[in-house]
């Protein structure tokens, strides 16, 4: 099965670029994403623009509408994914546990749909 | 020919013991929950028909899967998706085949671990768990079920659809957990085991306050747990510790279902044979080693068991349990209790003090103020008492609890009186 673990976090100022500690933030994502691609879960995973670059549109009578921002107002916004492939859901909460922002954040893990 | 009424007796017989075995070995076949439910419903309705016919069949339990194997293969083929190639429908068809060679029905494979670590799964809310254990591995109706949690049996139903479906679509495995997960998952079955022991125990809306069966459901399920992967210190702590409370069910409620604190019961009434069992299952937990929350509960409850007396329990042995058990546990009601020790070790004006920052938790938790009445009590603060009296009987969910409560805050303001009396004699004596 794939799973899209989703990536949840409170926006907070990341450490200066180049920093010990911008490095060693990086390094846990390098590592987490290397232990994916190991382990042969990986099928592909990204980091998102902040939500200031976030642009909502509905549909409404045909009609476009779009909104600046995220459609809903929430504390922790959608950072990120991987994309997984997993044998059940015990293995996707495994590997899903090990990104970094699970410790400070919330990491959602949703079933891919079949529809085939 | 059978009769209806032995029919059904057989039925019930086959449900009350085999259920979750039966579901559970289905499940494995099908690795499908609601075909698995629906299957063997189908089976249970051609049960009546059939065994009315021509008798109650040798294996009852055998007839029964491989009648669900059989619907379920029905339900296979009328479904849109209908693929006649798929693994799946290729081994029921083989299993079928073998169960129509073989006369004797072959044994039905134990796969009820695996269904309670499903049922119990994190993945799904705690009611859910409990309400699926129940309802999988206990054989409750959905109708019972909903009794037991006062909700409406449509609503129940629901709640097992969606979990069920849940299961299904999320991927949520039909497996025992690997090593690394094994503490954390047998924690999560443990717990849901407890709950339902509670529910039985306490029935916090209905007026009844011990609903039998759930607690001895609770004791069956710990005990399959056990048969099924021995040696488990938490799991022998479980049963210990129900086996203890449970051994005091004669004694704790009067016949109007009035409740009765341990210090007021008659220990005559305790159950010698099964507080013994307790008392061996603590021993046994214990030596293995691996202390977890369950074993320390066990042991507080066997501090109690071997008392003589109220007056005579080991309350400083209790006071060091109920500290080793916030290691696991740090929440406000588990330091009540240990409030609640403090008192009888260090006296009541101690446990005021200590009892006092837990008011921001508690507010609302009505055992917090009946301890606190009881402190204020033996503190002779009796205003404070009577106060904290009203306050834990508003917050009752049950008459039995609200009944009790009213005794206590009685004979809090009979003494009271008594006490004034004798000031005022005494003041009488000096003029």
């Amino acid at each position: 099965m794939q799973y899209l673990a989703l990536i949840y976090s409170k926006p907070e100022p990341t450490p200066e670029y180049g920093s010990p500690a911008f490095v060693e933030m990086m390094q846990e994502w390098k590592d987490v994403t290397e232990t994916y691609v190991k382990d042969g879960v990986m099928v592909s995973g990204n980091a998102l623009q902040p939500v200031e670059a976030a642009t909502s549109l509905r549909l409404r009578d045909g009609k476009l509408e779009t909104m600046d921002g995220p459609f809903a107002e929430t504390k922790e916004h959608l950072g990120g994914y991987y994309l997984l492939e997993c044998k059940d859901l015990d293995e996707a909460i495994k590997y899903a546990a090990m990104i970094p922002t699970a410790r400070n954040g919330t990491v959602e893990v949703r079933p891919i749909m079949d529809v085939g | 020919m059978a009769a209806i009424e032995d029919v059904r007796v057989a039925l019930n017989g086959v449900i009350a013991d085999q259920h979750g075995r039966i579901l559970s070995a289905l499940i494995a076949n099908l690795r499908d929950f609601q075909m698995a439910e629906d299957s063997l419903q189908d089976a249970l309705t051609s049960a009546i028909s059939h065994w009315e016919r021509s008798g109650v069949p040798h294996n009852p339990a055998g007839w029964l899967l491989q009648t669900a194997r059989r619907k379920a293969i029905d339900r296979i083929r009328r479904a849109k998706s209908f693929d006649a190639k798929s693994e799946q429908y290729g081994m029921l068809l083989k299993l079928d085949q073998k169960d129509a060679e073989d006369e004797r029905q072959e044994e039905i494979p134990d796969e009820r671990l695996r269904l309670i670590f499903t049922c119990c799964h994190p993945a799904l809310d705690s009611k859910t768990r409990v309400a699926l254990t129940l309802r999988t591995l206990g054989g409750l109706t959905t109708g019972e079920i909903a009794r037991a949690f006062l909700d409406s049996e449509p609503a129940m139903a629901q709640r097992l659809v969606r979990a069920r479906h849940k299961i299904k679509v999320s991927g949520i495995p039909f497996s025992v957990p690997d090593a690394d997960a094994w503490p954390e998952r047998l924690n999560s079955v443990l717990t849901v085991i407890y709950l339902i022991f509670n529910e039985g125990y306490s029935a916090t809306r209905g007026d009844q306050q011990i609903r039998k069966d759930l607690c001895e459901e609770a004791l069956y399920l710990a005990k399959v747990v056990d048969k099924l992967k021995p040696k488990q210190a938490e799991t022998e702590g479980l049963i210990a510790l129900m086996t203890l409370i449970h051994a005091r069910k004669s004694a704790r409620a009067l016949p109007d279902g009035t409740m009765i604190s341990i210090e007021d019961q008659d220990r005559g009434l305790w159950d010698e044979k099964a507080i013994s069992n307790g008392l061996k299952g603590v021993k046994t937990a214990l030596n293995r080693h691996e202390l977890g929350p369950y074993q320390v509960q066990a042991a507080i409850q066997a501090v109690h068991a071997e008392a003589e007396s109220f007056a005579a329990t080991g309350w400083a042995e209790i006071m060091g349990l109920y500290g080793a058990l916030m290691q696991y546990d740090a929440s406000a009601v588990v330091r009540l209790n240990w409030c609640v020790a403090l008192s009888f070790v260090n006296g009541a004006e101690a446990a005021l003090n200590a009892s006092g920052e837990l008011a921001a938790d508690l507010d609302q938790y009505q055992p917090y103020h009946a301890a606190r009445a009881a402190f204020y009590r033996a503190a002779g603060k009796f205003e404070d008492a009577d106060f904290a009296y009203g306050r834990a009987i508003e917050l009752s969910e049950n008459g039995s609890d609200a009944r009790f409560l009213d005794a206590k805050r009685r004979e809090a303001k009979k003494e009271a009186e008594q006490l004034l009396g004798l000031e005022v004699q005494q003041g009488g004596e000096e003029s």
